[in-house]
């Protein structure tokens, strides 16, 4: 098999437009989170959000940067972060300028989880008020989940693979793996692959709330909220952003000697089969998942240092995939670290995977672990591992895995080291 | 310049994102501003709301330029 690595990345997050920003404010250990503001959430049992900041905000994004006006106007928010994140990337790459031949060997794999939600719910409201003659033309291309991969592989020419994974959570982490799987299989050289999401919306914060998935106890604190493994958890902190990374066939890097982040070495997927919301008791699904991607890893277990955990913050699924690190690691686990970047910038859902792999690299080149904030009071299940409390730990990092777990059941890890 | 032409040429920049002054009567939507098919349904239905006329689906096949937009809207509005 053909061996794939990351040579550019892309971040929009709640603590920063930028992949250097981003981890800055991650490493600082500073909170995304607060009041939303998109729109009057004061009849919502959740209140609160890690919001992308505007642009006029110390680390806020500027959407006219990478993003036509009018491609702004037609599409829902996660597109206009998706289509950033990949500029970012591509230019960190140094691939903006690829011959035709090149980029008939390079495609796209930019998914999201719940898609053009704003969009659907204010549409719905243009429908039922003024009918179906003022619904939008740009209405349905405007909100569809592959038009990330479509408008990506527009702007730069990229005529490979292009495809849109749909996974709720899980959709970041798979993208990147089945774009690795692409580019180790021969159907491409380059893929631009992660995901993004946007659905800071009435609907979307009242969805998960009655699915009970939401913070609602710390509506006046909301840096507090988001606190993975805390006694106090009570639900996820909605966030919204996009990560995009450059996957690229090792020779072909090399060959132009691009910068190498970082190789992807193991895959894992499973599924649940047990609810739609609620994880597997034993935590069978994270276990398998997890198992299989340091099996293709060709790893020992010892040598994974990170894990970048799923760690939503919810009363029953951060216990559950410690469970099940514990029982496959064994003893290894008392020499890693494994912390939950979504006590920081909450959870970006289909974004998620994809942003938590690149702090997974950005852990590899800097050796540092970003800290697990809010994180006063450990669950008693906790105890003996170390889950990088409150501040970010300098230690040698070799080899890092990160955990995405969705709604249906659906779980992607990815193993990655230094090259 | 009338009224309908100024207020025709707000929404055209304002959808299009084009710059004000490439925005001329002679200017074509598809041609000289940037414009697809659906881009035009847009500014047609945009052009209904803020004049309040109703433009069939064969007169929106006909307007091509930003002339031709400020003449339908002059001849049918209330």
């Amino acid at each position: 098999m053909r061996r794939v690595v990351v040579t550019g990345l892309g971040l929009v997050t709640p603590l920063g437009a930028d992949v250097e920003t981003s981890w800055n404010n991650i490493i600082a250990a500073k909170s995304g989170a607060g009041p939303i503001t998109r729109f009057d959430a004061s009849n919502q049992k959740c209140r609160i959000a890690c919001e992308v900041k505007p642009a006029d905000h110390e680390y806020g994004f500027d959407a006219s940067k990478r993003v036509d006006h009018k491609i702004q106007r037609q599409v829902d928010p996660f597109i206009v972060y998706g289509i950033d994140a990949a500029g970012q990337a591509i230019e960190d790459a140094g691939l903006t300028e690829m011959s035709e031949e090149e980029r008939l060997r390079a495609g796209c794999s930019i998914g999201a989880g719940i898609g053009g939600l704003p969009g659907i719910e204010s549409e719905s409201i243009v429908l039922h008020e003024k009918g179906p003659g003022r619904v939008s033309p740009h209405f349905v291309h405007g909100r569809l989940i592959n038009l990330i991969s479509g408008q990506v592989s527009i702007k730069y020419g990229l005529m490979g693979p292009n495809h849109a994974v749909v996974t709720a959570c899980s959709t970041g982490a798979h993208s990147i793996g089945d774009a690795a799987r692409m580019i180790a299989l021969d159907d491409a050289d380059v893929m631009l692959a992660g995901g993004a999401e946007g659905a800071i919306c009435p609907l979307g914060i009242a969805g998960f709330a009655q699915a009970r998935a939401l913070s609602t106890a710390f509506n006046d604190t909301p840096e507090k909220a988001s606190r993975p493994y805390d006694k106090d958890r009570d639900g996820f902190v909605m966030g919204e952003g996009a990560g995009v990374v450059v996957l690229e066939e090792y020779e072909h890097a090399k060959a132009r000697g691009a910068k190498i982040y970082a190789e992807v070495i193991g895959y894992g997927l499973s599924g649940d089969a047990y609810h739609v919301t609620a994880p597997h008791p034993e935590g069978s699904g994270a276990f398998r998942s997890m198992q299989m991607a340091v099996k293709k890893s060709g790893l020992d277990l010892s040598d994974i240092d990170y894990i970048n955990a799923h760690g939503t913050s919810t009363p029953l699924g951060d216990e559950l995939e410690l469970g099940a690190v514990r029982r496959l690691f064994g003893n290894n686990i008392a020499n890693l670290s494994m912390s939950s970047t979504k006590s920081a910038i909450g959870h970006l859902l289909g974004g998620a995977g994809a942003v938590e792999s690149i702090f997974c690299i950005l852990a590899l080149r800097d050796q540092i672990v970003p800290p697990t904030l809010n994180l006063d009071n450990p669950s008693e299940g906790c105890a003996g591992v170390d889950l990088v409390p409150h501040t970010a730990k300098k230690r040698q990092v070799r080899a890092v895995l990160n955990n995405s777990f969705g709604f249906g059941g659906t779980n992607a890890s990815l193993v990655m080291k230094a090259v | 310049m009338s009224e309908t032409a100024d207020r025709v040429k707000k929404i055209v920049v304002e959808h299009l994102g084009v710059e004000a002054d490439k925005v001329t009567e002679d200017a074509s939507f598809i041609d000289d501003l940037g414009a697809d098919s659906l881009d035009i349904v847009e500014l047609v239905m945009a052009f209904e709301e803020e004049f309040g006329v109703e433009i069939p689906d064969d007169a929106a096949e006909k307007i091509t330029t930003v002339k031709d937009a400020i003449t339908y809207i002059d001849e049918h509005k209330g």
